[in-house]
């Protein structure tokens, strides 16, 4: 057990014990395998290695039992890492409703996280324990992978969309946060920290923060600036379909189609209006690619969320 | 060389045996074998680059930021006074991966061994297209050369990671290397042409030009891996092919097939590229497979064990492999619905590697094995896959993945896979070099070749497992800067010195190889009474191969056969009826 305890990272999530004991399960497998292939090669290389020239072996024909033993046992096993694994990976690519939502972005060579009450930080993650924290990644130039060993969470950033990582700390510390994609001449200093802290302490780290707008705020003043409000009111117009209560609803689209109203699907119609378009509408929305950083981006999403009325847990707690 | 053979099912094929020149012998041959050893000339060639490129690598690692002895002569900015910068340490693994995967494995398994072995185990006097077959080396070679020059532009080599990431790859101010990443891109693109030259070569030689009584099921399973890793390469080139054109494009002429910002997908890449990329792993480790096939049975003196199970595992590798490339991507985002389907197939493909590896425990077992320099390399590679193998099932389980992935453990695994294939390759050799050279390789260099090779390549690749693990991740410049990663550096160290000593145990080799090809013991036809035709022809073979036509009457795995006293029972030898039959 101390031998393990010195080779893993600390366990400091809710799945890290679990994705740990499948490992070990993959490990127990594995060795058995190992073990019993060498030890038969290392013995059958001695016992039948040639002792004199003239030496002819019995004939050995190709045995259909055997054949399909060493068929279904492999089979069966790896069927059963199947089962395994894919009951955990379906939680772990779901986080649980209600989650804590920061929105982070990633470009070369450093992180930027954003928290819902509008506290900025760079390089460092705060964080209450005990909650479930959903993190939004976008990136502003190459692909880059949020990694926190201690969590075993790993999500790679990819530019021009959206992903999302989820983690729920089970202890208070520093933990170490990396790029683990390459992503170019600096990529092996993009480090950063994750802090856990008491649920109070994180309050009373937010409240510190010089920059304390809320991020729905500065979505809105952006929401204003660039014209959106022109025709995108509280109800339907001619031009444009009403954004409240749009957040998390199915969208007709005049393709026939239908897509759920997510973090991605507003991100591509801001940028690219005419993917998209929702049905009974003319495709007449100018782009805004080139116009919005990532973190205005972030900002306009999590004002048109803020529209659909503050779902629990999306405010910090 | 006179004899007189009857017309019609046989015909002599020796006949016009006009004497070539200097050039047309060496250089511009059409001969299958002469190819076959420019394809080994070249990738021994590149394998000492690309080793030592790695070794560059692995120095920064274990003492980063010192000076590499001997190459404080290199300027600035590619090195500091022998110091290497991040530019050019990514630079390093970047070309160090490039080469050993493109010009080092995939020469000699599939290039030389394709070429000079395909048409003397099946039977016949050469390729079915010759002049194809100089051209598919030439082409390789000019893009060898493309590869190479790449280092002498300015903003060095490509730095954008073998597996090439859009959008780092695909815009010059990402890595900063302008010039070196457009001529990676074109040196695979002509690669690309080579290899499709070459493996409809050898599609069409294996279909068509079998000798009188080679069956498929008759064809050593050598010809067997080569057959099914040409389809692959036929299917597989053309989009890696087309991935590479795109990305030519977005770096040159502006368009946005990888670029978010002009409508373009990242992830497009990825999908073109390990849909192309998971195929190429199997066609670098089925020519593998094939050759330690054949080499267990040989030196074990006994038939292989589930000849059928053996080929038609290979079938159910290649078609599996065009379905699990989705594994690359667990964490890129993709739908986990569809991430499940990917941990399924990757899954199912662990079985047929299975069953290669039982069978060939199958054909040890029982034999009367010789421990010759050839047998013990194949012996390491199964040992190595065994090795790659199981730990490819960690990163087919997804949860676990996502903990390992872009980590040590992964580089752990496709280097027991990938470089592991290096001990079928030196098995090849051992093996094949008396057919190819006319004389026999030094046993005690051999044995001493592979003892400290498969010492020091476990010592090496081993211990990454556990860096990987402990959350030490692939492609990082400098371990020290990172706080968390100082219990693990004693590791890095212990990996580079045995990495260091790995490159050293290959000076044996090298002067093996070079006082074999002019001192060595003269061969004779068939030095370990071996079935398949190769040895039925002279040593060195000459131009035509066969002094007759040889006729197949069984297959290539008759040792220890009671129907002849010798415990081999070559593919073409005729048994007249009442032939000596061993008393039992």
């Amino acid at each position: 057990m101390l031998e393990r305890l010195r080779i893993f990272p600390d366990q400091a999530s809710t799945i890290a014990g679990e994705v740990d004991t499948l490992y070990l399960f993959l490990i127990g497998m594995s060795t058995f395998f190992v073990a019993l292939i060498f030890g038969l090669v290392i013995y059958f290389a001695a016992k039948y290695r040639r002792r004199s020239v003239n030496e002819v072996p019995p004939p050995v024909r190709t045995d259909l039992r055997l054949e399909i033993a060493w068929t279904v046992i492999p089979l069966v096993l790896v069927l059963i890492s199947f089962a395994w694994g894919a009951q955990l990976f379906v939680t772990m690519g779901q986080a649980p409703a209600g989650a804590m939502e920061i929105h982070a972005v990633g470009r070369q060579w450093m992180w930027k996280f954003q928290h819902p009450s509008g506290g900025r930080e760079i390089n460092q993650l705060h964080v209450p324990v005990g909650i479930p924290i959903k993190i939004l990644l976008a990136s502003e130039d190459v692909i880059h992978s949020f990694f926190v060993p201690a969590f075993r969470v790993k999500m790679d950033v990819v530019p021009g969309k959206y992903t999302s990582a989820w983690f729920e700390a089970t202890m208070e510390g520093e933990f170490h946060l990396f790029c683990a994609e390459y992503c170019g001449t600096q990529h092996s200093g993009m480090i950063g920290r994750v802090v856990v802290m008491k649920p109070v302490d994180y309050q009373r780290w937010l409240s510190d923060q010089a920059s304390g707008e809320p991020l729905a705020v500065g979505g809105e003043r952006l929401f204003q600036q660039r014209g959106c409000a022109t025709c995108h009111r509280t109800s339907d117009g001619p031009t444009g379909p009403a954004l409240h209560g749009l957040f998390g609803r199915r969208v007709q689209l005049q393709s026939g189609d239908s897509v759920v109203a997510d973090e991605s699907y507003i991100r591509e119609s801001v940028l690219n209006p005419n993917a998209k378009i929702t049905e009974g509408y003319q495709p007449i929305m100018p782009t805004f690619q080139g116009q919005l950083s990532e973190e205005g981006l972030h900002q306009m999403i999590a004002y048109i969320k803020s529209l659909s009325g503050p779902a629990e847990g999306r405010k910090a707690p | 060389m006179s004899q007189t053979v009857a017309a019609g099912a046989t015909h002599a094929v020796h006949g016009h045996h006009e004497e070539l020149g200097f050039w047309r012998t060496y250089i511009f041959s059409m001969d299958h074998k002469m190819i076959g050893r420019q394809f080994l000339f070249l990738g021994l060639f590149m394998l000492i680059i690309g080793g030592l490129l790695a070794m560059m690598v692995r120095w920064q690692l274990a003492w980063p930021e010192t000076p590499v002895p001997g190459l404080s002569a290199i300027p600035e900015p590619y090195m500091y006074e022998g110091i290497i910068p991040p530019q050019t340490y990514n630079a390093l693994f970047t070309m160090h991966a490039t080469i050993m995967i493109f010009f080092v494995v995939m020469p000699i398994m599939v290039g030389c061994y394709g070429n000079f072995l395909i048409p003397l185990m099946i039977g016949t006097r050469d390729m079915a297209f010759p002049l194809l077959n100089m051209l598919s080396f030439w082409v390789g070679a000019v893009a060898g050369v493309i590869m190479l020059s790449s280092f002498f532009v300015v903003g060095g080599p490509a730095a954008a990671g073998w597996t090439g990431y859009a959008t780092l790859s695909a815009k010059a101010a990402y890595t900063g290397v302008g010039m070196g990443q457009n001529l990676w891109i074109i040196s695979l693109l002509v690669l690309g042409i080579s290899s499709l030259m070459g493996s409809i070569n050898y599609i069409t030689t294996i279909v068509n030009m079998r000798a009188p009584g080679m069956t498929y099921f008759r064809m050593p399973l050598t010809v067997w891996s080569l057959f099914v890793t040409a389809i692959l390469l036929l299917l597989a080139l053309p989009v890696l092919t087309a991935a590479l054109a795109m990305l030519l494009f977005d770096r040159t002429l502006g368009t946005s097939f990888f670029l978010p910002e002009g409508g373009g997908q990242p992830l497009l890449w990825q999908h073109m590229f390990w849909f192309f990329g998971h195929p190429e792993v199997y066609i670098l480790v089925l020519p593998a497979m094939g050759v330690t096939s054949d080499l267990l049975s040989t030196f074990s003196r006994k038939p292989i064990f589930g000849y059928h199970a053996m080929a038609f595992s290979m079938i159910a590798i290649a078609f599996l492999s065009w379905i699990v490339w989705g594994h690359h991507m667990f964490i890129s985002g993709m739908n986990p619905l569809l991430g499940t389907a990917f941990m399924m197939t990757t899954m199912v493909i662990a079985v047929p590697s299975a069953i290669k590896v039982f069978n060939w425990l199958g054909t040890l077992w029982g034999g009367n094995i010789r421990l010759t320099s050839p047998m013990l390399f194949a012996l390491g590679f199964v040992s190595n896959f065994l090795i790659g193998g199981l730990s490819g099932i960690f990163m087919a389980s997804t949860p676990v993945d996502i903990f390992i992935h872009d980590t040590y453990y992964i580089v752990a695994h496709f280097h027991y896979v990938v470089a592991g294939i290096i001990f079928a390759l030196f098995a090849a050799v051992y093996y094949w070099f008396p057919k190819m050279f006319g004389r026999m390789m030094s046993e005690p260099l051999g044995k001493i070749h592979f003892a400290l090779t498969y010492l020091f390549f476990n010592l090496t690749f081993f211990p990454m497992h556990f860096l990987g693990v402990g959350g030490h991740m692939r492609r990082i410049y400098n371990p020290t800067q990172y706080e968390f990663l100082q219990p693990l550096q004693d590791w890095n160290v212990f990996i580079t010195i045995s990495a260091l000593l790995l490159g050293l145990s290959q000076v044996p080799f090298l002067i093996n190889f070079i006082w074999s090809l002019f001192g060595g013991k003269k061969a004779e036809r068939n030095p370990w009474q071996a079935n398949t035709l190769e040895w039925s022809a002279p040593t060195p073979p000459p131009h035509g191969n066969f002094e007759v036509q040889p006729t197949v009457y069984r297959g290539p795995y008759e040792y220890s056969s009671p129907e002849v006293k010798e415990d081999w029972l070559p593919q073409d030898k005729p048994l007249a009826k009442g032939a000596a039959v061993r008393g039992h």
